[in-house]
């Protein structure tokens, strides 16, 4: 069960005539966490887009598990969760109808799952409100909600702690630090370090 | 890459409060393809029953458009009923052209395709369930208003089963062939003109057969013929127009 690994290659992207990553390489195993930190626009996103198979590389590969994850995308993306800079949200669904369909498309949860998910995160108060009457921290948090139903090894996170507050930050670090004690890898994109309790915390600083 | 970040410094990470079973990855509870798009499809229904202006505005152009038509040429029922296929068949196609827009945009702006992409799902599948959805949510109502806009342009009753039947199976391949259309479309602003412009020549021979079919109703021939083509073209569509248009939200994503 703790056999999940995840290398990355000699990366080459380029974007128009831009060199955006230039020869990437790292691994990560079970348990560990790489914060990836850069100036903007230095990759961080393009790398993580990279890495979960919605962009192209020029060169290099992603290998999950010791097998490159473009000869079975589906297989690699049934172990990853990717969570971009704005939280994938319906405006126009509440935060609990949002989490049903939207992880429910990748695995089956119960009920109780879904609450205690909400509960987690502190937004069991606000859960059946639009999300288009939420604030920016609280999306979120039901992002992060999102994160924490879904049981996958591998969390790919785009700058997690963006508009939470204080205790919404340690809320990151300690939904990171139960994925890491559990076996999982999380491979974030950060401006703010993450809380620097995490064991295994390791850093990979891009270039501009 | 550098090494390892700073021993812990005051956050204190509560121990992990983790159920046992949690340590099993959801590999094993992935959800069934057909649970999944059935959630897709659901989604966007409640979606659009949240937003009923975006529901409603494809079915008052077609509305408008056929209603128009009697008001403006001559309420001679002889004359307007020669007309009535062309009317009925050009508002379907230009409402369901309108409504295409939607079909992707809000999905493409919000993350959603892009969870899609990565849901470990066939993106195939769940671009089919919303291509239903959106039948749904628009050619079904257009084959539901058709014999109104007939009965206003001087159809008899009796052809107003075969209208029905026209629009509904038309307007199948129309959703379609705009999926495809609407996903090539995706990454570009402002895409109305263009998504026409692609969208149009496809949908012709839809508009050709599915007036012939109207007519034919109208005049109480035999519709057998254009309606097994425009099944046909619907068929096709079924089997090739969601590979297409998954291909072409990938593209779109990266």
């Amino acid at each position: 069960m703790h056999d999940e690994r995840l290398d990355v290659e000699s990366l080459h992207l380029w974007r128009g005539d831009r060199h955006v990553l230039r020869g990437v390489c790292f691994s990560l195993a079970s348990g560990e966490c790489l914060q990836v930190t850069g100036p903007n626009g230095s990759g961080k996103t393009s790398l993580l887009r990279t890495v979960c198979g919605l962009m192209y590389p020029e060169a290099g590969r992603v290998l999950w598990e010791g097998r490159d994850v473009r000869s079975d995308l589906r297989t690699f993306h049934c172990a990853l969760v990717y969570l971009g800079h704005e939280p994938p949200l319906k405006a126009d669904l509440s935060a609990r109808e949002n989490l049903r369909y939207w992880i429910g498309v990748r695995h089956r949860f119960g009920a109780a799952a879904l609450e205690d998910a909400l509960e987690r995160v502190g937004a069991s108060p606000w859960c059946e409100r639009l999300v288009r009457t939420l604030s920016a921290g609280q999306r979120r948090r039901v992002a992060l909600a999102g994160l924490a139903l879904s049981m996958v090894p591998l969390w790919l996170l785009d700058e997690p702690t963006t508009n939470l507050d204080t205790e919404g930050q340690q809320l990151v670090g300690s939904l990171i630090g139960e994925q890491l004690s559990r076996g999982g890898m999380v491979l974030a994109a950060v401006h703010h370090e993450l809380p620097a309790s995490l064991r295994e915390l390791r850093r990979l600083e891009l270039a501009a | 890459m550098s090494g390892y970040g700073s021993p812990a410094t005051g956050v204190v990470v509560p121990a992990a409060p983790m159920p046992a079973q949690a340590t099993v990855w959801a590999g094993s509870h992935q959800a069934p393809l057909l649970d999944a798009a059935r959630l897709a499809l659901a989604r966007d229904l409640q979606l659009a029953f949240r937003k009923r202006g975006q529901l409603v505005q494809p079915l008052a152009f077609f509305a408008m458009v056929t209603m128009l038509f009697p008001l403006a040429i001559s309420p001679e029922l002889a004359r307007l009923r020669e007309i009535a296929p062309g009317v009925l068949w050009a508002g379907a196609l230009l409402a369901s052209l309108l409504a295409l827009e939607f079909l992707f945009r809000d999905d493409a702006y919000d993350g959603t395709l892009e969870q899609y992409a990565l849901s470990g799902q066939s993106l195939t599948w769940l671009i089919f369930a919303k291509t239903v959805a959106h039948w749904l949510l628009t050619g079904l109502p257009l084959a539901l208003m058709a014999p109104l806009a007939a009965l206003s342009l001087g159809v008899s009753e009796a052809a107003v089963p075969g209208i029905v039947a026209s629009v509904a199976v038309g307007s199948v391949a129309l959703s379609l062939i705009g999926s495809i259309g609407a996903a090539l479309t995706l990454g570009i602003k402002r895409s109305g003109a263009l998504l026409s412009l692609l969208t149009l020549p496809l949908s012709l021979p839809v508009l050709i057969f599915g007036a012939r079919a109207t007519q034919l109703a109208i005049t109480g021939g035999p519709l057998r013929a254009p309606l097994e083509l425009l099944a046909a073209l619907a068929v096709l569509g079924v089997t090739l127009a969601p590979l297409a248009a998954a291909a072409a939200v990938r593209i779109s994503l990266e």
